[in-house]
């Protein structure tokens, strides 16, 4: 089913594909196309100086990818890495232009779901909370909530933040 | 009809751009052996495709400066005018030049058009100092009808090198004027005439020829391009035309032997008026017999002269296509463009399938009996075939030093003239391979190294001569492999370093203390030391502050070693040892907790176990141990990377005394693994630069271990740790 919506800022979109996957209780989704692939867990080598839910890089043919561990990003408490535990690698726009490869440790990945306007909320503004300017919005699905993630501030935040700090100690 | 020339731009750039750097060698080449004309020829060759290709696409200001450097060449290539200093001169600031407006229109930099000007006016002087007037250059867009003068003898390119003394070609145009016919004059008894001097070749050009409705046929519409094989004067030829002059426009020029003329296809399609059987293939009798079925009377007369021109018609083509040929010849066997993209994604895929094959290597040794056998061994043939596959993928991105040395004898010949010394380029070994990226960031160390050899390193030719040496000093550049590295030598045979005067200088600027007693080679290195240069009066050449010390950091980021060897008076060897590619590095593995890294091999002095009681502590500032009569920082790995060791007792332990950027320290490691080549991946692609990283690689399992990067881990140690900042 794909309807065209036109929205109040006169963008118009058609229903998406979305990735959604369990993290703790919740469930998020992430736009299939930014997705790569998804692999089984193994094990990761430690990068030094890294932020904590950066888990360290794996070997995805021959490129070096940085895992982030999503448990340790929103705070959640961290869960034992079981056979259904994936990593979802997705590509993430750079504020430069260009493009980087990553990797998201998730509990397992649920379903593929086409997502259309009428589905969409606004994420409710809390003030004084910590940023949320990685969720791009909630979703009602099967009636329970979806949290849609924005690929590019989600990611972006975590690389720059690790390579930022080296710069700083340098 | 039109085409999108844009699309050919790129290809107009590159190949003007190899054509300069076949241009500036060969004239470099002409400089030795004074004039030979085959070289001339090249050079005029070049020139030539350089202004079609110009001219074609509307790139006027290059047309029309080719075209009066393409007239001086011709006159060197006739001997009427001798190749001097000047001429040299200008010609070879016509390749800068030319350059420089090739970039202009690439990417719309602004050449300098002073230079241009003064150059371009140079290049007339020249010409008119040689007592011919320089053409006016041809029409940039109307180059496709008709083909330039000079271009016109195309089949004279087939004037074999050992035959360019035998006879004279002329290249006469002849275009007639409106009442040429009508004042009795005969284009037929003309060529006749012509053609009792020697083989007479006849083209005609039909682009001004009117539409049949326009047509007068009282008026002579055709222009003809005529080649002469003939011995005879000028005034013979002259004497010919003597009648039709006044009647018709005339330019007869002298040729040895011509370009083949590349341009004869794009000619066909990008002419409109021009119908395409004259354009496209010369063939004399056919183009006048079209002619003649719009215009009768006119005309008929000269289908006669074609006929026996048609007869030689056939050959020149097939003469000038073999001319085209040979310096394709010389240009080295048959290549074509690939981007560097392409070659990396294959020599990714290359080293999955190596981790791949290592993975099925290890399952194999679980599979028993005649099946495991026969697994095995076909797992082992394919291990060498995919290693030489990886070989050769890597060999694709080597290329001949050649590459960088291509841009010293024109380096050499500058510098040395205007220091007024004699110096002769040696250069040896110019076909030894090394990666290309290696090879682009060794070129201004080497360019330094050569400067510096020339500008204090030889000495003036009296100089020399009164130390009894020859009054040309020699530079020497040389390449060799040696083991799985390439050497590259810059030698001279001038004064040497004067050891005393970096010994005075090193102390006044308080590098060294005046009671050190320094071996030779301990002074060597002092030059090697930032913000450190002897020369006397600083030149513009050198001795600006941009000192060894650049170099030789240059050479390390490349993985590469350099040294120095002199003796006074009577040179200095600058020996760089570099590896053969940037992908590959040696290293020694280490393993901290459960972390293995790998350690490049460069960096490593040596690896010792302290004995209990051999390292001190500096209070809270961090430990050291004696090394040689010095002590060093010890950099105890697992805590800078933060990493859970399995030894944390120095003893129990492996010490590894690293050097990086003149900075040594120990390395705090669990054990030694063993020694590997790796392939270097880069972090920054998808994380991000990590101090004290270099990068990873993948180890044959397919884990990820990270390369080391041993000036940064120092650095890195020296902010959080006072001890290791004393020796910085």
């Amino acid at each position: 089913m794909n309807s065209v919506v036109t929205q109040a800022d006169g963008t118009s979109a058609t229903a998406r594909q979305i990735l959604t996957f369990r993290l703790g209780e919740e469930t998020f989704g992430l736009d299939i196309l930014r997705v790569k692939e998804i692999r089984g867990w193994s094990p990761v080598t430690r990068v030094p100086q890294a932020p904590p839910q950066v888990l360290g890089v794996l070997n995805l043919r021959g490129a070096i990818v940085p895992i982030i561990d999503l448990r340790v990003r929103f705070a959640l408490p961290s869960a034992e890495f079981t056979p259904v535990t994936v990593i979802i690698v997705i590509s993430v726009k750079m504020l430069d232009g260009s493009t980087k490869e990553c990797g998201l440790v998730v509990d397992s990945v649920s379903d593929v779901v086409d997502l259309t306007e009428e589905m969409r909320r606004e994420a409710p503004q809390i003030t004084g909370s910590a940023s949320i300017d990685y969720i791009e919005s909630l979703a009602t699905i099967d009636d329970g909530m979806l949290i849609l993630l924005d690929a590019d501030a989600l990611v972006r935040g975590e690389i720059e933040i690790a390579t930022g700090e080296q710069n700083a100690a340098a | 009809m039109s085409i999108d020339l844009a699309q050919f731009h790129a290809t107009f750039f590159e190949e003007s751009r190899e054509a300069l750097d076949t241009m500036e060698a060969a004239l470099l080449e002409l400089d030795e052996s004074g004039g030979d004309p085959e070289t001339i020829n090249t050079i005029f060759r070049v020139a030539h495709s350089i202004k079609g290709g110009a001219g074609m696409f509307g790139f006027s200001d290059i047309a029309s400066f080719t075209h009066t450097l393409e007239t001086l060449l011709d006159e060197l290539r006739n001997s009427r005018v001798a190749l001097n200093e000047r001429i040299s001169n200008a010609l070879l600031q016509s390749v800068d030049v030319l350059r420089a407006m090739i970039g202009t229109v690439q990417h719309g930099h602004e050449a300098d058009p002073e230079r241009v000007a003064t150059l371009h006016a140079e290049l007339t002087a020249l010409v008119k100092g040689a007592g011919v007037d320089t053409p006016p250059p041809p029409p940039v867009i109307a180059v496709e009808a008709s083909t330039p003068p000079a271009a016109a003898p195309a089949p004279a390119g087939a004037a074999a090198p050992e035959s360019t003394s035998a006879r004279n070609q002329w290249a006469i145009r002849f275009r007639a004027r409106q009442e040429l016919l009508t004042r009795g004059n005969d284009p037929v008894r003309l060529f006749s005439e012509l053609a009792g001097l020697g083989p007479l070749d006849a083209r005609p050009d039909l682009s001004t020829m009117p539409t049949l409705e326009a047509l007068d046929p009282e008026v002579c519409h055709i222009a003809w391009d005529l080649v002469l094989t003939s011995d005879v004067a000028r005034e013979t030829i002259d004497l010919i035309f003597e009648w039709a002059e006044g009647d018709c426009d005339l330019d007869v020029k002298r040729v040895v032997a011509a370009p083949a003329e590349p341009a004869a296809v794009t000619e066909a399609t990008e002419t409109e008026q021009a119908a395409a059987p004259e354009a496209a293939a010369p063939v004399a009798a056919e183009a006048p017999s079209a002619a003649a079925a719009k215009a009768e009377a006119p005309i008929a007369a000269p289908a006669v002269v074609a006929a026996p021109a048609a007869a030689s018609a056939a050959a020149p083509v097939v003469k000038a296509v073999e001319g085209s040929g040979k310096p394709a010849a010389s240009a080295d066997s048959t290549s074509i463009r690939v981007s560097i993209e392409k070659i990396d994604e294959l020599l990714n895929m290359v080293s999955e399938i190596v981790i791949t094959q290592s993975m099925l290597n290890q399952l194999a040794t679980r599979v028993d009996g005649v099946a495991g056998d026969a697994l095995k061994s076909g797992l082992a043939q394919l291990e060498s075939n995919v290693r030489e596959l990886q070989e050769s993928v890597m060999r694709v991105r080597m290329l001949p030093v050649s590459f960088v040395f291509s841009r010293f004898p024109r380096l050499v010949r500058d510098l040395s003239h205007r220091l007024g010394k004699q110096i002769r380029l040696k250069m040896t070994g110019e076909q030894t391979e090394l990666d290309k990226t290696v090879l682009e960031k060794i070129g201004d160390p080497l360019v330094h190294l050569v400067r510096n050899s020339i500008d204090h390193g030889i000495e003036m030719p009296d100089a020399r001569v009164e130390a009894g040496k020859p009054a040309e000093g020699t530079v020497h550049l040389n390449a060799f492999h040696k083991g799985g590295s390439i050497t590259l030598e810059v030698s001279d045979d001038g004064k040497g370093l004067d050891k005393d005067r970096i010994r005075e200088k090193a102390i006044s600027r308080g590098l060294i203390d005046a009671r050190d007693a320094l071996t030779d080679d301990q002074i060597n290195e002092l030059i090697f030391l930032p913000g450190f240069s002897t020369a006397e009066a600083t030149t513009d050449l050198s001795g600006r502050g941009v000192g060894m010390d650049v170099v030789r950091r240059n050479i390390k980021e490349l993985g590469g070693s350099i040294e120095l060897k002199s003796e006074k008076g009577k040179g200095t060897r600058f020996v760089i040892n570099l590896p053969l590619t940037l992908a590959i590095v040696d290293g020694l593995s280490v393993q901290v907790g459960e972390e293995t890294y790998i350690v490049p091999l460069v960096t490593i002095v040596e690896s010792l176990q302290l004995k209990p009681g051999h390292s001190n502590n500096l209070v809270d500032h961090g430990e050291v141990f004696s090394f040689r009569g010095d002590y060093l920082p010890i950099i105890r790995l697992h805590e800078a990377f933060g990493v859970e060791p399995k030894a944390r007792n120095l003893h129990e332990g492996l010490v590894m005394v690293v050097e990086g950027d003149g900075r040594r320290a120990g390395l705090f490691v669990d054990s030694l693994l063993g020694q590997q080549q790796v392939v270097i991946k880069s972090m920054e692609s998808n994380y991000g630069r990590i101090e004290g990283i270099g990068g990873a690689t993948i180890l044959g399992e397919g884990a990820v271990a990270l390369i080391l990067d041993v000036p940064g881990l120092i650095r890195l140690a020296a902010n959080s740790q006072p001890a290791a900042r004393l020796i910085a």
